[in-house]
């Protein structure tokens, strides 16, 4: 069963390699994981699934809390959380079809952002549900190439926003 | 400002934190370093080992309750420290290593001596660092120091590359802000679970509190006797934890687990409320842990958020350093002494009392013996020397547990034991650490004969520092506890455990110019003891001990602490080839 794990994180070398080692080092499989910079540059924001079992996810959240270079991590399995991902479909397509694939890509609010004589190329945005429906059905129209970004996800509540800390809170207070 | 040197800025760094020593190893990308030792006032002592290096900063660190400082150089340097950080990481010691790492330019193309020490170190370490910018480096020091002291304590390891050590840049010596924003641990414990602790505790009729290697590292020793005086509980520590409470006072009842004292595994077993101070519920402590405190409810106090439900779900945690925490619970606890009735008074004085009759009725005991020294006797000759005031450091295996069974202590910081990881080749360089740290107390070295193969090297430094460090050879041709495994869960078929050309220790002891002498008939061993102590300088005394002697209680692995196998006649438990 798959856990999903919200980090903040400094963003310095080897901030990455703690949390996957905490996980790897537990035999958990990692199935997406996206970083990227924060409004502060300082910190990066990491969406993590993984296959943890529900016994392990308590543990699993603090242990990767007590990472150094970690400012918070949350678990957001059970939360009613925004959870998008991106994909970038290239399907093989006979000319006799291509209109009717553009028709239904439309459904999905899939946008073409490459064409050539005999494939297109989507860029599609959702829930990794969504995501799931268009890709069978894409399947029925030719061969696929895929990327998918992996889940990204936000907590909706305002009062889950994860609490930064600024510089003069941690520093340290000599003996 | 003046320009220093990387290799410079990182000597003041490490003397400006109050380093007292440096245990390390020179090699090719650290000579910038050996250059600044070779006339600076900070000490430097070469071990014979990384691995023996990381560990006698360790014996440093828990003799003092100080970061030890342990440094090599890259590639085999740094990978020979890993065994001895793992360690550190398991018992919670603060230790700073320092590494040196091939020029920045080389770094990933398979340079001579290069080892990925960053991330081979990731998970042997609390934290770690690779420095590629010599304006990062004073700073890095000082975080490093305070990562590894702070909170619950643990390893850092910086590495650091040959031209980061080479450039040039100022030093300023005003101690420098943080950068950790990531990093924090709870300092004020939350009042309002303190109060239901309070209330938890009142309402036990048969408490009992369990403590561990966070009653040493706070310094919480005298909160803690106050503490057992208060609920009048009887007290059980782990490995780590022994010396946390003076092993002499009455509520004390030795330690618990898998060779823990009967009393301690039957009260462990019928308490109604299991108070852990410092403690993580280890296998070796817990058995299986269904069976563990089958009846009570359970306080778990821990420095570490992690810790708390980790194995065995606390019904109330309270996350805190164990000296304020159990500040706060004994000023409270005094203060509502009147809360607890009459009736549960009683029955809880009846409690204590069940638990010191078990006590007194089931103590460690073997059978003695007037033609082989038992190695039971030989812990009670070196318990009697000691007199619950010298430093005993430890391997791991047989004459470990002996030792924390047999052996008494007056305060903490005195015992010093591999005991999360189990590290053979621990004790010697543990005591090494221990001498220089504490240069006025008796440090004996009580090793195995497998152990000290291992760490045998480090004769060369107590010979060359002139070490006045008593080794103590509990030796009985064999690997003990493998055997003793063998013998009880593998039907006698002993493989691989015959440890034999072991060296002539007077010969091998004087090769390395130092005394040393074997003894093997119980009726020579207290003149063999008196001689190895009398003699001012460093003394091996090899002890050739009964070989088939087993430690009891046992608990085999897996099996409910209540289950202990006592003597050797009592038919073993379910046998159970676990781990």
């Amino acid at each position: 069963m798959s856990q999903l794990i919200s980090l903040l994180v400094e963003n310095k070398p080897g901030a990455l390699m703690r949390v996957a080692g905490v996980l790897t080092s537990r035999g958990y499989n990692i199935e997406s994981l996206t970083v990227a910079k924060t409004l502060d540059p300082t910190l990066s924001s990491m969406t993590i699934v993984a296959t943890v079992a529900e016994q392990g996810r308590e543990l699993l959240i603090k242990q990767i809390s007590r990472l150094v270079n970690v400012i918070k991590a949350v678990d957001l399995t059970d939360s009613q959380a925004v959870r998008r991902e991106l994909a970038l479909i290239k399907v093989d397509v006979e000319e006799d079809k291509r209109a009717s694939l553009l028709k239904e890509a439309d459904i999905f609010r899939a946008r073409v952002v490459d064409a050539s004589p005999t494939s297109y190329t989507l860029e599609v945005t959702g829930s990794p549900e969504k995501l799931n429906a268009l890709i069978s059905l894409l399947r029925s129209y030719g061969d696929l190439e895929m990327v998918r970004s992996g889940a990204m996800a936000m907590a909706r509540a305002k009062h889950n926003k994860l609490p930064v800390p600024r510089f003069s809170e941690s520093a340290i207070s000599e003996p | 400002m003046a320009l220093l040197s990387g290799a410079q800025i990182l000597i003041e760094s490490l003397a400006r934190e109050g380093t007292e020593a440096v245990f390390g190893y020179p090699g090719g990308v650290t000579l910038p370093i050996y250059d600044v030792l070779y006339d600076h006032s900070l000490r430097h002592v070469l071990v014979r080992h990384e691995q023996n290096a990381a560990f006698a900063a360790q014996g440093y660190a828990r003799a003092t309750g100080k970061a030890g400082v342990c440094m090599a150089t890259s590639g085999p340097g740094a990978t020979n420290l890993t065994t001895g950080l793992v360690d550190a990481l398991m018992d919670s010691i603060p230790v700073v290593a320092i590494t040196g790492q091939v020029p920045q330019g080389l770094i990933g193309r398979d340079a001579f001596q290069e080892a990925d020490t960053f991330g081979i170190s990731r998970s042997a370490t609390k934290h770690n660092y690779l420095v590629k910018d010599i304006g990062e480096l004073a700073q890095t020091i000082h975080e490093a120091f305070y990562i590894a002291t702070s909170g619950r304590p643990g390893p850092v390891l910086v590495d650091i590359t040959k031209d980061v050590l080479l450039a040039q840049a100022p030093f300023d010596s005003e101690k420098e802000m943080s950068r950790l924003r990531g990093y924090r641990f709870d300092s004020e414990p939350d009042s309002a679970e303190v109060e239901r602790a309070v209330e938890f505790i009142w309402n036990a009729k048969r408490p009992y509190v369990y403590a561990g290697g966070g009653i040493v590292s706070s310094g919480a020793s005298a909160e803690l006797v106050r503490f057992s005086e208060l609920v009048e509980a009887p007290l059980a520590h782990t490995v780590m934890g022994l010396g946390a409470m003076p092993t002499g006072h009455p509520n004390f009842i030795s330690m618990l687990g898998m060779h823990g004292s009967y009393a301690a595994n039957m009260g462990v077993t019928q308490c109604d409320a299991l108070i852990g101070v410092g403690v993580r519920f280890d296998d070796r402590v817990t058995g299986r842990l269904d069976a563990f405190a089958p009846d009570a409810k359970v306080l778990h106090v821990d420095i570490d958020p992690a810790e708390i439900n980790k194995n065995r779900r606390a019904d109330i945690g309270v996350v805190g350093d164990a000296k304020d925490v159990l500040g706060m619970l004994n000023a409270r606890l005094e203060a509502t002494r009147d809360t607890c009735g009459r009736q549960l008074r009683t029955e809880r004085l009846a409690w204590l009392d069940h638990i010191r009759q078990l006590k007194r009725e089931h103590p460690f005991c073997y059978e003695a013996s007037d033609t082989e020294i038992k190695p039971q006797h030989l812990m009670e000759k070196l318990d009697r020397i000691g007199a619950g005031e010298a430093i005993v450091t430890v391997d791991v295996g047989q004459h470990q547990m002996w030792a924390a069974q047999y052996l008494r202590f007056n305060k903490p910081r005195l015992w010093q034991s591999s005991s999360g990881l189990g590290s053979m080749g621990f004790g010697l360089p543990a005591a090494v650490g221990a001498k220089f740290a504490c240069p006025d107390k008796t440090v004996i070295a009580i090793v195995g004969d497998g152990g000290f193969m291992m760490s045998m090297p480090e004769l060369g430094t107590i010979a060359s520092n002139r070490l006045p460090v008593k080794i103590v050879v509990m030796n009985n041709n064999t690997l003990g506890m493998v055997r003793q495994w063998q013998e009880l869960f593998y039907a006698k078929r002993y493989s691989e455990i015959d440890i034999t050309s072991f060296p002539d220790a007077s010969l091998l002891a004087a090769a390395f110019g130092i005394e040393g002498a074997s003894v093997s008939k119980p009726e020579h061993l207290d003149e063999a003891l008196q001689h190895a102590f009398a003699e001012p300088g460093p003394y091996l005394l090899n002890v050739q001990v009964a070989p088939e002697e087993c430690v009891y209680p046992m608990v085999p692995a897996g099996g409910a602490v209540s289950e202990m196998i006592l003597q050797p006649e009592s038919e073993p438990a379910e046998a159970l080839a676990g781990d």
